[in-house]
């Protein structure tokens, strides 16, 4: 039971537009608590949720971006952004509001590859 | 007439299928559909096409809470919850692509 396991967290979906970004993120903090190897991955329009600069105050929903940067608190330190989800959206490292680092797509299917458990949102 | 677009036009084919049909008014992006008017977005070749034949609008609040709200594609008209409602009033019908 007290074996650690590597978890990857698969972010594909926008914030706001739907609840598979918080619900990622909730999941990941609860993950992070039982001690277990968590890396994060964002691609496709998972990238979006990693924009700087997002302000909610509009649609009148919680800006959760700013946990992002306080994952590393929780030890969760590893975050993976595909660079073909970034260069399909006109975004680069830049826009980010975390450190990342960015892998191609086959670098990306390398690090699910060596996973134990993969959880998709 | 108003076509309503609320999905990203990288994780659902909604935009794709509107513009493939539209011959003319108006389109609103809302919630994730604001993604297709910011540059350098995949679609925004084809965005800008469109806006030959149609006027399109997005809505403010839903770029500012992706933090997109300085790379809106020139010419798209931006309008919060009020103009949402005036572009409603002012089509005689409207869809929503779900």
């Amino acid at each position: 039971m007290n074996e650690v396991k590597k978890f990857l967290f698969v972010n594909r979906k926008a914030p706001y537009g739907t609840i598979y970004a918080l619900e990622s993120l909730e999941v990941v903090l609860i993950t992070a608590a039982f001690d277990q190897d968590v890396s994060l991955a964002f691609l496709d329009d998972g990238v979006y949720q990693l924009k700087k600069g997002q302000q909610t105050k509009g649609i009148e929903t919680k800006n959760f971006s700013p946990t992002y940067r306080a994952l590393d608190g929780y030890d969760v330190e590893k975050l993976y952004v595909e660079k073909e989800s970034l260069d399909a959206r006109g975004l680069t490292e830049e826009d980010l509001l975390v450190d990342v680092t960015v892998l191609g797509s086959r670098e990306m299917g390398a690090l699910m590859d060596e996973q134990d458990v993969v959880l998709s949102f | 007439m108003l076509h309503i677009i609320n999905k990203s036009p990288l994780g659902n084919n909604s935009l794709d299928a509107c513009l493939r049909v539209a011959a003319s008014g108006d389109i609103l992006l809302i919630e994730d559909a604001v993604y297709a008017a910011t540059k350098g977005n995949a679609m925004e070749g084809k965005v800008r096409e469109a806006m030959s034949r149609l006027k399109i609008h997005i809505l403010l609040p839903d770029l500012e809470a992706r933090g997109l709200a300085d790379r809106i594609i020139e010419g798209v008209a931006k309008v919060d919850y009020g103009g949402f409602v005036d572009l409603v009033a002012a089509n005689k019908n409207c869809q929503s692509w779900l």
